[in-house]
């Protein structure tokens, strides 16, 4: 028999007993649900978290250090490679060049300084950061009042929350409720602020004698001896005045690289007024005054995949690198575990529907026993009977795993909508953590069909064994 | 034995049927029951034979190994130069849905259907095209008188109908061998001597081999050629039914 007849007889057969039928589908359909509701809040939790993290800007983002900074000394990678004396100093051509590898997006200094800021005539100190323009998109701001920086150059700032508290004075006592961003932000957004900072100007004619020994001791290992003359630089004071933009209402210490200050001033407009650096002094040996070093680079990657490649890439320029990749790769695997179980716990009710297709399906040989034997007896093959009531199977599955997909995605809805009242009730974000994309659709209902089919085996078996004499001896 | 020669007054050709020492043999618990117990017979193509006997003679059970629908336990069936016992399960349906045409005392439509799909059904097995299928299944109908009914099921029909209807079904698949299995046994004799018109009426018009299985000797020798005589088994009695000499052994 072809299919078009398989399906039209099954679907016939299905139609004759339909109660018994639809239970059984229903018992699919409730397999179905429960394993497509189990997986697409694995797959709505992962795609959170991986969205979070994307956003964090941590996942994309390696960072470069020189191996002139010591302080990673006793990590085994660097004990390869050229002693931290010989290697390269992370200067502007160094960025650069980092920049034009291939998957990078950008690279940009990590500018930060502690300095002084006046504001209401009243002096704070605290930790300066500058932050690209693409820093827009990460969620550290998602939660910010005001607005970006309106340019690279602008002379403008974005206050961490814990900052604005303390320039209004309000900082609450410990324990108390935080007043919220947006308080904060009226009588703050539009006010100048007066940065004062040290900036570094290129040496004067004649170095001092002690500085020129010191470069010169360093120089011996490089062939840049021309460089030694102007690798010496005055510190004056300077004042810069900015204008609150932005209120933001993340917490530093959750936060990592660039994040990790309490003002935020844009990066351009940072490295035009060459604050004076903690690294300068240390690379004061090498460094010609005009040509900053910097700590450390961010750099941006097209796409957390391509991470590894690039971290790579730049260790063979030989400086050292970090990133979360395999912080990324440990959740991917907490994924895949999360997800088997899921999976699992969601197969079980598909399974106990399973066994309801297969009693259904005895059912109906035992009912239909002489409808088979006529059946046999006009002509049809064991293998016509077999695909009959195989055929029932898989419409069962098929129905009931579309059915079911349905039911879970409601289910899905409804618990997605709950939580999210409840966040709300919270004064929560809410979250979209429950996702049934394309592919589990299809999966859920595939599985369905053969997990129908692997239960129609035996009674299509059964059916087709059957003795066309002995099924119609019975009046 | 009567049947070392052949006895068939209507040999209109070949031999059709050839049955050597046929025997089907099963347990029913402790004891073994011969059903068919060393049957020897020849059927010419075109003829019309009864097989008559008393209930448990075997009458049936001959019928189903012709039919391909049970296998020997010993001897042999060749049905049209086909050695039933040795066909596999596969090429013995192709056989029933092909070479032989079969209608049953209780009709054996599927209540499910209505008369055309009934009457379609073995098109399907034999996977004729779709397109073909309602206008054969029509004709098939109309042969029988019920095309104005064809879509009705089975429980709407009289007796009679829905044994038209199985005879429109065996004859879908233009089959050589007609196999009744006391087809007016559930009739009145009325609607039973329409059903057996029609029997007879595709022996003579479309030239069908016609093996009818029934007890009632009246209705063998109105209609059949040649009668069969079967007791516990064994073939008693093989005869043309048209001079009908009185044999008393027919009937139990």
């Amino acid at each position: 028999m072809k299919l078009p007849d398989l399906t039209e007889l099954a679907l016939r057969n299905l139609r004759e007993s339909v109660l018994r039928n639809s239970l059984t589908t229903i018992g699919i359909s409730v397999g179905v649900a429960s394993l497509v509701a189990m997986l697409s809040l694995g797959t709505g939790l992962q795609q959170l978290f991986s969205q979070r993290l994307a956003k964090s800007g941590l996942f994309d983002t390696v960072f470069v250090s020189s191996r002139r900074d010591l302080r990673g000394m006793g990590r085994e990678e660097e004990r390869k490679g050229p002693t931290p004396g010989e290697s390269r100093v992370l200067d502007e051509a160094a960025r650069q060049e980092i920049e034009r590898l291939p998957h990078v997006t950008e690279a940009y200094p990590d500018i930060r300084f502690v300095t002084e800021l006046r504001y209401d005539d009243k002096p704070h100190l605290t930790m300066i950061s500058a932050l690209p323009m693409s820093a827009k998109s990460n969620d550290a701001f998602d939660g910010m009042q005001g607005g970006f920086f309106s340019s690279d150059t602008g002379a403008e700032v974005i206050l961490q929350k814990s900052f604005a508290e303390e320039l209004l004075g309000k900082t609450p006592p410990l324990g108390a409720a935080d007043p919220s961003v947006a308080e904060l932000a009226k009588p703050l957004l539009g006010k100048e602020l007066t940065m004062r900072y040290a900036q570094r100007q290129s040496a004067p004619a004649s170095p001092s004698p002690q500085s020129s020994q010191s470069s010169l001791r360093a120089a011996e290992a490089t062939p840049a001896d021309d460089r030694v003359a102007a690798a010496a630089y005055s510190v004056v004071s300077r004042e810069q005045k900015l204008t609150i933009v932005g209120i933001s209402d993340l917490d530093p210490e959750s936060m990592r690289g660039p994040m990790r200050a309490r003002v935020f001033l844009p990066l351009r407009l940072a490295e035009s007024l060459h604050v004076m650096q903690p690294t300068d002094l240390r690379e004061i040996s090498r460094a010609a005054a005009d040509q900053p070093v910097y700590s450390s680079v961010s750099v941006r990657v097209k796409n957390p995949a391509e991470v590894q490649v690039v971290e790579d890439a730049i260790k063979k320029m030989g400086f050292n690198t970090f990133s979360i990749l395999d912080a990324s790769n440990s959740l991917r695997q907490v994924f895949r575990v999360l997800f088997a179980f899921l999976g699992i716990f969601g197969s079980l009710a598909l399974t106990v529907a399973s066994i309801g297709i297969v009693n259904t399906l005895v059912m109906a040989i035992l009912e239909r026993r002489r409808e088979i034997g006529i059946m046999k007896a006009i002509g049809a093959s064991d293998a016509d009977v077999k695909k009959l009531f195989f055929a029932e199977a898989g419409a069962m599955g098929i129905l009931g795993g579309i059915v079911g997909v349905v039911l879970g995605w409601a289910i899905g809805q409804i618990i997605n909508f709950g939580t999210n009242l409840w966040l709300k009730s919270q004064s929560l974000p809410t979250e979209h953590f429950w996702a049934v994309p394309l592919w589990l659709v299809v999966f859920s209902i595939v599985f369905s069909l053969l997990v129908s089919l692997v239960s129609g085996l035996y009674p299509a078996a059964r059916a087709a064994r059957l003795d066309p004499v002995q099924a119609l001896r019975y009046e | 034995m009567t049947t070392t020669a052949p006895v068939a007054p209507a040999a209109r050709g070949t031999v059709a049927i050839r049955s050597e020492n046929l025997c089907r043999h099963y347990r029913m618990g402790e004891t073994l029951i011969r059903a068919v117990d060393g049957v020897s017979l020849q059927i010419h193509a075109g003829e019309f034979v009864a097989l008559l006997g008393s209930s448990g003679s075997g009458k049936s059970s001959v019928l189903n190994l012709i039919a391909g629908l049970d296998r020997p336990t010993s001897g042999s069936v060749v049905v049209q130069d086909r050695d039933l016992a040795k066909l596999s399960r596969e090429e013995l349906a192709k056989y029933r849905l092909h070479v032989v045409g079969m209608v049953f005392q209780s009709f054996n439509l599927i209540p499910s259907m209505t008369l055309a799909e009934n009457v379609e059904l073995p098109l399907r097995f034999a996977e004729v095209d779709r397109s073909q299928r309602p206008n054969l299944a029509r004709e098939a109908l109309e042969r029988v008188g019920l095309q104005a009914r064809m879509n009705h099921r089975p429980s709407e029909l009289s007796g009679g109908e829905q044994q038209r209807a199985a005879l429109a079904r065996a004859l879908i698949n233009r089959p050589q061998l007609l196999l009744a299995d006391e087809p007016t046994g559930n009739l009145d004799s009325h609607t039973g001597t329409e059903i057996m018109d029609m029997v007879r009426q595709f022996n003579r018009e479309l030239g069908m081999t016609v093996v009818m299985v029934t007890h009632e000797r009246a209705l063998a020798e109105r209609y059949a050629q040649r009668m069969i005589f079967l007791a516990d088994g064994k073939l008693l009695d093989d005869q043309p039914s048209v001079p009908s000499p009185a044999i008393p052994g027919g009937q139990s």
